[in-house]
């Protein structure tokens, strides 16, 4: 039998690079030994992803891209299809935690320096991950039809209408029609179902072979490739991927899929963070609702939308807000180029950096609860002065990580 | 970087104070209790379907509640319907704009949209008021076009509005009160079990698999713990050999 087994698979290896793939990527490609607590978010975000997409599949055989009948045809998979309660809950419930994995992992990457030389390239083809990614949430969060559906996609493609001269003619374009209708609803489904989710896939996979080539970083932020064994080449650091962290990832996975289905089958809705109570009304086109909140994850950028009450410099308000907004994810992508830090790792970077990135969480988190409270006076300062702090972080790290006081690095990892 | 952490959680606190409104009765529910489910179901279909629908729910689903076919069929599916229909209304959407005002909204998922809590004390709260066109009036819905269907049961509320002073600048609050002025065929108490069964219903009728739901949650979740338990050991006996 495994003689047979062995002919094979040679077979196969004389006409497909099976097994020299097999162990470049698996059980001869060598991971830090050190990893922690913070690097299960990227094999986490790869379950959700297919998570997503296997419900995803199914939920299309189901769901009627048709204004009409959208909002229906959810509640018919709700009641009538068999589980497909079940289904529509693990996507629902998977694009909010798709969110929080990505976001731990992006914070991940900024503690402990992951996106420094070498890993620019790594960096970039994950913000353009990260882009993709809202752009699904966006396009898929219409899809259900109901009136945070509606009206969130309403701001959303507001913002395209406040770009100058071509504004108008790109949300008409975008949109098929003059108006968020059933046009818009098809070509949304199209995105999300056809468009998005090719472009989603292939960036995962160019995110996880750069990431291979280069080597993954580790919470002391050094280099296990400058310290090889002399007779097999191998970083004394390094442990090989298979085995090791496929045995321990399925550990995180378990630890995760326990949450994840504490939500699913005891909490879907999540209070309402998830599921939004207001979406459970039809969408209706003459109704606004008093009070318009994006779901929790781009409640940050939506706090920063708002922030801006004056216009400046010719430029109006608004079209500030969607400016502030884009550079505020955006932003992300230069960080490699905006620290100057000698070291890679939070362990070895000075109290400036420290302070800095907890000024940027905190800002995040009050940004995020501003946007889901109804504008007042007082909350529109605190918006503006948060979302003077987020920036802050990135503007002056060119110049604080480079006065900050570092600690030397080891020459190996730590446990 | 702990004390950060410690005023980040505590700002919340110190800035935001409660948004004023009107305060809702906790719903007495329990959406196992089929009884409750099957008496809420009978006045559904006997008062709220006449004018709303509930038209993602078929009448044969009803077997959730422990009614059987013939059940359903005599006591909830109205005339000329079959049991594997859709729970629609006979009131057609034009008409009820033309008497309404507004087409009544369908009731399939209300109680996600409005929550338990609000719709018992909605059910709760209706008054009169000869200022409104149905002349009736509601506590938690303020110009509600829906006049109080229930009110042969519940009896006639009149609002009483008292405004407390306590001396101190702005603390003129307002409370209203309402006041049963004509009894009902119902007691207070009967009154509040009827309209709790009913909404009871509604919350099952927003999700009429959330029973099952959470029944299949509990399995699923004790073979994760064993699943963690395995995946541990596992990992534990590989990393053996790592130092």
């Amino acid at each position: 039998m495994s003689k047979q087994l062995n002919s094979m698979i040679e077979w196969i290896d004389k006409r497909f690079p099976m097994t020299s793939n097999w162990k470049a990527h698996l059980t001869e490609y060598y991971a830090p030994k050190n990893f922690n607590f913070w690097y299960y978010f990227g094999s986490l975000a790869l379950l959700v992803l297919v998570n997503q997409l296997i419900t995803g599949i199914f939920l299309t055989m189901n769901y009627k891209p048709d204004a009409s009948l959208a909002f229906a045809s959810v509640e018919y998979i709700m009641r009538d299809v068999d589980y497909g309660w079940l289904i529509r809950y693990m996507h629902s419930t998977g694009a909010s935690m798709f969110f929080v994995v990505v976001y731990l992992h992006m914070f991940r990457g900024m503690m402990y320096g992951s996106y420094q030389k070498p890993r620019e390239l790594l960096w970039l083809v994950g913000m353009a991950i990260f882009f993709v990614l809202m752009s699904m949430a966006f396009t898929g969060y219409i899809l259900p039809w109901g009136q945070m559906s509606y009206w969130g996609a309403q701001v959303i493609v507001s913002m395209f209408g406040a770009i100058p001269v071509i504004g108008e003619t790109l949300s008409n374009w975008l949109l098929g029609d003059f108006m968020l209708s059933d046009a818009a609803l098809n070509r949304f489904f199209a995105y999300h179902v056809v468009t998005l989710p090719v472009i989603l896939v292939t960036l995962i996979f160019v995110h996880v072979l750069a990431l291979h080539e280069v080597g993954s970083n580790n919470p002391d932020g050094i280099e296990i490739k400058a310290n090889r064994n002399p007779q097999t080449n191998i970083p004394v650091d390094g442990i090989p991927f298979h085995p090791y962290y496929s045995v321990k990832d399925i550990v995180g996975v378990v630890v995760f899929l326990i949450i994840f289905c504490g939500i699913v089958f005891f909490a879907p809705e999540f209070g309402g963070y998830f599921l939004e109570h207001n979406n459970f009304i039809p969408a209706d086109t003459l109704k606004t609702p008093d009070h318009i909140a994006p779901v929790w994850y781009f409640t940050p950028y939506y706090s920063m939308l708002r922030a801006v009450t004056v216009n400046f410099l010719w430029i109006d308000a608004k079209l500030w807000g969607v400016i502030l907004m884009a550079a505020a994810v955006v932003i992300f992508a230069f960080l490699p180029w905006l620290d100057r830090s000698p070291v890679k790792s939070i362990r070895y970077k000075g109290p400036i950096f420290k302070f800095a990135l907890t000024m940027f969480v905190i800002s995040f988190f009050v940004l995020g609860w501003l946007g889901m409270k109804s504008p007042t006076p007082l909350y529109t300062l605190l918006a503006q002065i948060f979302t003077v702090i987020y920036f802050a972080f990135f503007i002056l790290m060119p110049w604080y990580s480079k006065i900050d006081k570092t600690k030397p690095e080891p020459t190996r990892v730590k446990k | 970087m702990k004390t950060f952490l410690f005023i980040f959680c505590m700002a919340p606190l110190l800035v935001f104070a409660a948004a004023p409104g009107i305060e809702l009765d906790k719903a007495p529910i329990d959406t196992t209790d089929n009884a409750s489910l099957q008496r809420g179901a009978k006045t559904f279909v006997s008062y709220c379907l006449t004018c709303h629908g509930a038209s993602y729910m078929r009448y044969n689903r009803h077997r959730d509640l422990e009614l059987s076919k013939s059940e359903i069929l005599d006591n909830l599916v109205l005339t000329g319907q079959k049991a594997g229909d859709l729970m629609l209304t006979a009131m057609k959407p034009k008409d009820g704009e033309t008497w309404f005002g507004v087409a009544p909204p369908d009731l399939s998922v209300i109680a996600r949209s409005r929550g338990a809590d609000w719709l018992y004390t909605y059910l709760r709260s209706f008054y009169r008021d000869e200022s409104t066109v149905s002349g009736w009036n509601n506590l938690v819905f303020d110009r509600v076009a829906m006049p109080h269907v229930l009110y042969e049961q519940q009896g006639e509320q009149k609002l009483t509005i008292a405004t407390t002073d306590d001396g101190k600048v702005g603390a003129k609050r307002e409370i209203k009160k309402l006041e049963l002025v004509v009894p009902g065929t119902l007691s207070k108490s009967e009154y509040d079990q009827y309209a709790a069964d009913l909404v009871n219903y509604l919350v099952y009728l927003g999700e009429p698999a959330a029973n099952d739901r959470k029944q299949l949650g509990i399995i699923v979740m004790i073979f994760l713990f064993g699943m963690l338990g395995l995946a541990y050991l596992l990992k534990r006996e590989y990393w053996k050999d790592i130092h």
